[in-house]
């Protein structure tokens, strides 16, 4: 089923717009708030950041709740490829080449209980290590939320690697969440902690400014940002004389996760 | 201050042009070559606004300068403000050209976008200035003249605050302009408003 998804992914544009980026502008081009507010910070300071030993608190309605070290999880899981076009709220967009699982499966093997309705997710904060908390730009830890069945779609991943590698620790290494209808800081970086609620969970984005970042936050280029217009984004890569290109509802995969939204109003639930 | 001051009068103003302006092309040529990260349209302009609103503070500080610390600098005000124009002028042209790219976007996005409407706004006030930075000006305006390049004022705030509204979540660098260019504006207001003097008490002109 995994990787039939990918494949209808794919067949939805042109083989040549799903090209990868490069490894540098991929790897080079971050935002990671932790390490600084600057697109090169992340990929200058993030070594600094411990991830062995890596391990992921799993709580909230769950029936095996705690501790998984990063090993154990790869253990259970089957890691596969997955390109995905990747759309920063800022109007930049990559596609990016991941190695994950599907994050349904991790949910399985904790056992998610009925009455679950969300999942949250929090990045590592360890000040000693990342330069960029001592300012708030945000209120750390780093947060993010899905609903469940969002969570549950096939085509959303816990990744743990790009272009065959392990993940730099500037993309959210050793293990990140990627929802690739998304805009990408809902894809968050370096998760110490998955919780199953009943609740909508807060999200940091939107804790910082409602105005601007919605719970949501799916792709869409009818609803603009308050600063910016989401219409169109600028593949990274292009150079000085870069062509903006049209940004796709859903990011281009409208026919894998519209239904999810069925009878929702994109522009009020942005 | 006196060594200074001499050193500074024998000092022509032509090379403040030349070296002030290089950065310009020296940019562009960066953001061509790859010099400016993979994308290079946003980092250009960045740099050219930062630099933009690094002149103006410069501009702005000239004058207190010489008042508090008997540092004169005058003689280059007027390349300072006409270089951070130009700078303000690249900045915009990078947006336009490169960055937006399309015609109706950018007319909705100065009118619906509030930071960009203040940075539109910042680039208005400066208009006049930039026209106005000549000699002839100078004698045909007269007193005129230096109540229009009060502007500068207004045009440093709506700079500043077009800065601090881009940024994404609470970041310090663009407060720390705001912060200097309201310090150097508030070094302007006579002592007297500070400490209440009744009015009439001689203090010392403002520039």
């Amino acid at each position: 089923a995994a990787l039939g998804t990918q494949a209808r992914a794919e067949a939805a544009l042109p083989e040549e717009e799903l090209a990868p980026n490069t490894w540098e502008e991929v790897t080079g081009y971050c935002n990671f708030y932790e390490f600084g507010t600057g697109k090169g910070d992340p990929s200058e300071y993030a070594e600094r950041m411990t991830t062995e030993p890596w391990s992921v608190t799993i709580d909230g309605l769950v029936d095996n709740p705690g501790g998984y070290s990063f090993e154990q999880i790869l253990s259970e899981m089957t890691l596969e490829e997955r390109i995905y076009r990747f759309r920063c709220v800022e109007a930049w967009s990559m596609v990016v080449p991941w190695q994950g699982f599907e994050l349904a499966d991790l949910l399985t093997l904790a056992g998610v209980q009925e009455g679950a309705k969300y999942v949250a997710f929090e990045t590592l904060y360890r000040p000693s290590e990342m330069p960029g908390t001592i300012y708030k730009v945000l209120d750390w830890p780093y947060r993010e939320g899905l609903r469940l069945d969002e969570a549950m779609h096939p085509l959303t991943i816990m990744a743990t690697g790009i272009f065959g590698k392990p993940l730099p620790n500037q993309n959210g290494a050793p293990l990140r969440l990627v929802v690739p209808w998304k805009y990408g800081f809902k894809s968050i970086k370096s998760v110490v902690r998955i919780t199953l609620t009943d609740e909508e969970p807060p999200t940091s984005w939107n804790m910082a400014n409602p105005r601007e970042y919605g719970f949501y936050s799916n792709v869409n280029p009818e609803v603009s940002h308050p600063r910016w217009s989401q219409a169109s984004e600028r593949r990274i890569g292009g150079g000085l004389f870069a062509r903006r290109q049209p940004t796709l509802m859903f990011n281009g995969y409208e026919a894998e996760v519209a239904a999810l939204y069925e009878g929702m109003d994109l522009s009020e639930y942005f | 201050m006196g060594f200074a001051n001499q050193l500074v009068r024998c000092l022509p103003v032509w090379p403040v042009y030349l070296l002030g302006a290089l950065p310009g092309p020296w940019l562009f040529y960066l953001g061509l070559t790859g010099g400016l990260g993979v994308e290079p349209i946003k980092a250009l302009e960045h740099e050219y606004g930062e630099l933009a609103l690094q002149l103006l503070i410069l501009t702005l500080a000239i004058s207190p300068l010489r008042r508090l610390l008997g540092l004169n600098l005058l003689k280059f005000r007027r390349a300072i403000g006409l270089l951070c124009f130009f700078y303000v002028l690249c900045h915009l042209l990078v947006w336009l050209v490169l960055d937006v790219q399309i015609l109706g976007q950018i007319l909705t996005d100065i009118a619906k976008r509030p930071y960009i409407t203040i940075g539109m706004g910042a680039f208005v006030l400066m208009l006049p200035l930039a026209l106005t930075s000549n000699n002839l000006s100078v004698r045909k305006l007269g007193r005129t003249w230096s109540r229009l390049h009060r502007l500068t004022y207004a045009a440093a705030v709506l700079g500043a605050v077009h800065f601090v509204m881009l940024a994404k979540g609470f970041q310090i660098e663009p407060l720390i302009y705001l912060g200097l260019v309201l310090f150097l504006l508030a070094l302007r207001v006579p002592y007297s408003r500070w400490l209440r003097l009744p009015s009439g008490t001689p203090v010392s002109g403002r520039s």
